[in-house]
């Protein structure tokens, strides 16, 4: 059985947002403007988020890049009273975007407030809707969405390892985010398989979960060197 | 109370039934105001829906905002009638007979209203019905895990529970209503709601017997809808809001706001309609008695629930906590508790504070705290999440501000309709108190009530022509 994870290297990540750009690029995540973004709508499936330690002029900038965790135990899956959200065999807490009638109830119970919502019908005027990622549903207003894991790409994956019969390698399926990480921060694959490059990071002395401590079970795993490990108060 | 001011049959008749037959212009106004208002409702809500749910203030991570504290607000409203109504039936508290229709029909429009805000409150709301479980060809089923769907079995089932227990003691009323009525539209609307009563022995031991049982079987229902309300919140691992305290806090809650809006409509009906007789001295100061007790314990539970927070000394918590008490909200907070409890107990613990005007102006500051306290819930645990970097704010826009005020047009709208086409005062419960003399407010059998007790025995003749 597989169960996708992703493992990132906070050591590594210089904080360019390269992932950020590739997510939206890819998943045809909606541009919302600086109006709406200043209201606190941006739709970005994976935020960098910056904290800052120590005292002027001897500030130093820690980068955490936080994307759905994909979690186990997820918390946003039992109170979806349409079942627009559910956990897929392989892993994946996918989105039923046709079954989403947005409550937004997933979203307040996300401890990692990952989740976006449409708040309006996306618009992609010309020539913009010619880059669209043809493999993506572009979602109506009103509805949830979040990281899927670049789950197209990894339906791609098992068509094309199906076509050449074979199994899925692990590096097969690479995310956008990091396929576009100059750093390679950030490792993806099969956690069941103990010999992929992310179940060895995962093992790491450094890795931890992001709020271990709720036990969620994520599917991402973060590695860290320093005492920092979790967000200051 | 001295035979010379109790009200006689005639009295009873002229006053509840007859004021139904003219025009009073005051009501006519108010009628008119709150159809404007309701129009402001109905226009804010198709704008919504053209433009989408964006054009309200909610953002990441305030998902849920006005439409959400307005839907536990007017639940809690609700808890007005049918509750109270029904404890004061089950118990026989015999100066009840004036103020349970009414504190009935609260219930049923208050419950429409907040019924309507978690649709509102949708994304895509022309697909609701995803929640409801019914049979279809896919073989797709609501989650029943989700406090949602408990919800909407719970107020469905309040309001088909309420609207029925409204309607029951309405119906001997709705023939006495058709008897008077000459012949035309009206008649026809009063025989269709009078069912064919005719007032026989079987059908009154009938009609006792269902609202027996109705006002046992609602109470527990009342309760559990409150509770489960308070689960959507308290379901969650968000901090600030899982907490075991939740459910009965909110039931708490929603009886002391719906006490509050039962005294500040009480002296309204008593002073629009003339009805000092029926609504007497006496009814406020027990009402206000209720009121009290309900809001030292509110004032308890919010004690009890902060207490255990601060004490816990965790983290996310606290840092809810802290903006709650001495953060961004620390005003609302204390505005609350001061309206909540440092003014009700103030007034109401004396004899001359449990009066009509001091007790509804105590219910107008009870109802803006409980609005607060439901703003306090929802906003604050949502602004504060557990990763700092997503902390936001929350300001409501033009279009929840007007469905929130329309709202309450609709309301009102719905409660004056209804006083204008039926006694607002139960008035064959009246008669039966009369019956049992001189255990209630009207009792005290005068010479004419002791006159007309043979049509008492059947107080409504229901006419023949029925």
């Amino acid at each position: 059985m597989t169960r996708w994870g992703m493992a990132i290297d906070l050591d590594r990540c210089t904080g360019c947002e390269a992932c950020v750009v590739a997510c939206a690029a890819e998943n045809n995540i909606q541009t919302v403007g600086e109006e709406q973004a200043r209201e606190g709508r941006v739709m970005h499936w994976l935020r960098i988020e910056r904290y800052y330690e120590g005292e002027f002029p001897n500030v130093r900038t820690r980068f955490m890049p936080v994307l759905c965790q994909q979690c186990g135990a997820a918390p946003c899956e039992p109170v979806c009273p349409v079942y627009a959200t559910y956990r897929n065999p392989e892993g994946l807490n996918a989105m039923v975007y046709s079954r989403c009638i947005g409550t937004r109830f997933c979203a307040n119970n996300c401890p990692y407030t990952v989740r976006v919502f449409n708040w309006f019908d996306a618009e992609f005027p010309a020539p913009l809707d010619s880059q669209l990622n043809p493999d993506v549903s572009v979602r109506p207003g009103g509805v949830m969405e979040k990281c899927t894991f670049c789950v197209q790409r990894i339906q791609a994956g098992k068509d094309e390892a199906a076509q050449e019969e074979r199994e899925v390698a692990d590096g097969d399926i690479r995310t956008a985010c990091q396929q576009s990480c100059p750093t390679k921060a950030i490792a993806f694959g099969d956690l069941e398989d103990p010999d992929s490059e992310v179940s060895k990071w995962a093992e790491s002395p450094r890795a931890f979960s992001l709020l271990g401590d709720l036990d969620t079970r994520p599917g991402v795993v973060y590695l860290s060197g320093s005492e920092w490990r979790e967000p200051a108060e | 109370m001295t035979a010379a001011s109790q009200p006689s049959a005639a009295v009873l008749d002229g006053q509840l039934l007859g004021r139904l037959d003219r025009r009073r212009p005051g009501l006519l106004v108010g009628s008119l105001a709150s159809g404007a208002l309701a129009l402001v409702f109905i226009y804010c809500w198709g704008y919504q829906i053209a433009n989408g749910i964006g054009v309200t203030g909610i953002n990441r991570p305030v998902f849920w905002g006005f439409y959400i504290i307005n839907f536990v607000f007017w639940i809690g409203i609700s808890h007005a009638g049918t509750l109270i109504s029904a404890i004061l039936r089950v118990t026989k508290a015999e100066w009840r007979r004036p103020v349970t229709r009414s504190a009935e029909a609260i219930t049923l429009f208050a419950l429409a209203i907040g019924g309507l805000f978690p649709l509102i409150h949708l994304g895509r709301v022309a697909i609701f019905y995803y929640m409801v479980p019914y049979p279809n060809s896919r073989m797709l089923w609501p989650n029943f895990r989700s406090p949602l769907v408990w919800d909407i079995a719970a107020i469905t089932t309040y309001i088909i529970g309420s609207a029925l227990y409204l309607f029951l003691p309405l119906i001997p009323d709705a023939a006495v209503m058709r008897d008077r009525a000459a012949a035309g539209l009206r008649k026809r609307f009063y025989a269709v709601l009078a069912l064919g009563w005719r007032g026989t022995a079987q059908q009154w031991h009938s009609l006792e017997w269902g609202i027996r049982i109705l006002a046992v079987g609602i109470i527990p229902v009342a309760v559990s809808v409150h509770t489960i309300v308070s689960w959507d919140f308290a379901m969650t691992q968000t901090p600030g809001w899982k907490s075991t305290i939740f459910g009965p806090y909110f039931v708490v809650g929603a009886i002391f706001s719906g006490i509050a809006v039962l005294m500040i409509a009480m002296a309204l009906l008593r002073r629009g309609l003339a009805l000092e007789h029926f609504l007497t001295d006496r009814v406020f100061n027990n009402l206000g008695l209720l009121f009290v007790t309900m809001s030292l314990v509110w004032g308890y539970f919010t004690f009890a629930e902060h207490l255990t927070v601060w004490y816990s000394g965790d983290l996310f918590e606290k840092n809810v906590h802290h903006v709650l008490l001495h953060g961004d909200f620390a005003v609302p907070f204390w505005t609350m508790v001061v309206v909540n409890l440092v003014i009700p107990v103030a007034v109401l613990s004396f004899p001359r504070g449990r009066r009509p005007l001091p007790t509804a102006l105590v219910g107008c500051g009870v109802l803006v705290g409980m609005w607060l306290e439901r703003f306090l819930i929802v906003v604050p645990a949502l602004s504060t999440p557990r990763l700092a970097y997503s902390i936001g704010d929350y300001m409501p826009s033009w279009v929840e501000l007007g469905i929130m005020i329309g709202a309450v047009g609709v309301f009102a709208c719905l409660y004056f309709t209804f006083t204008q086409l039926l006694p607002i005062v139960s008035v064959w419960e009246m008669r039966e108190g009369w019956r049992h003399g001189g255990s209630g407010e009207a009792g005290g059998a005068t010479s004419d009530a002791a006159a007309t007790s043979g049509t008492a025995a059947a107080p409504v003749p229901g006419g023949g022509g029925a």
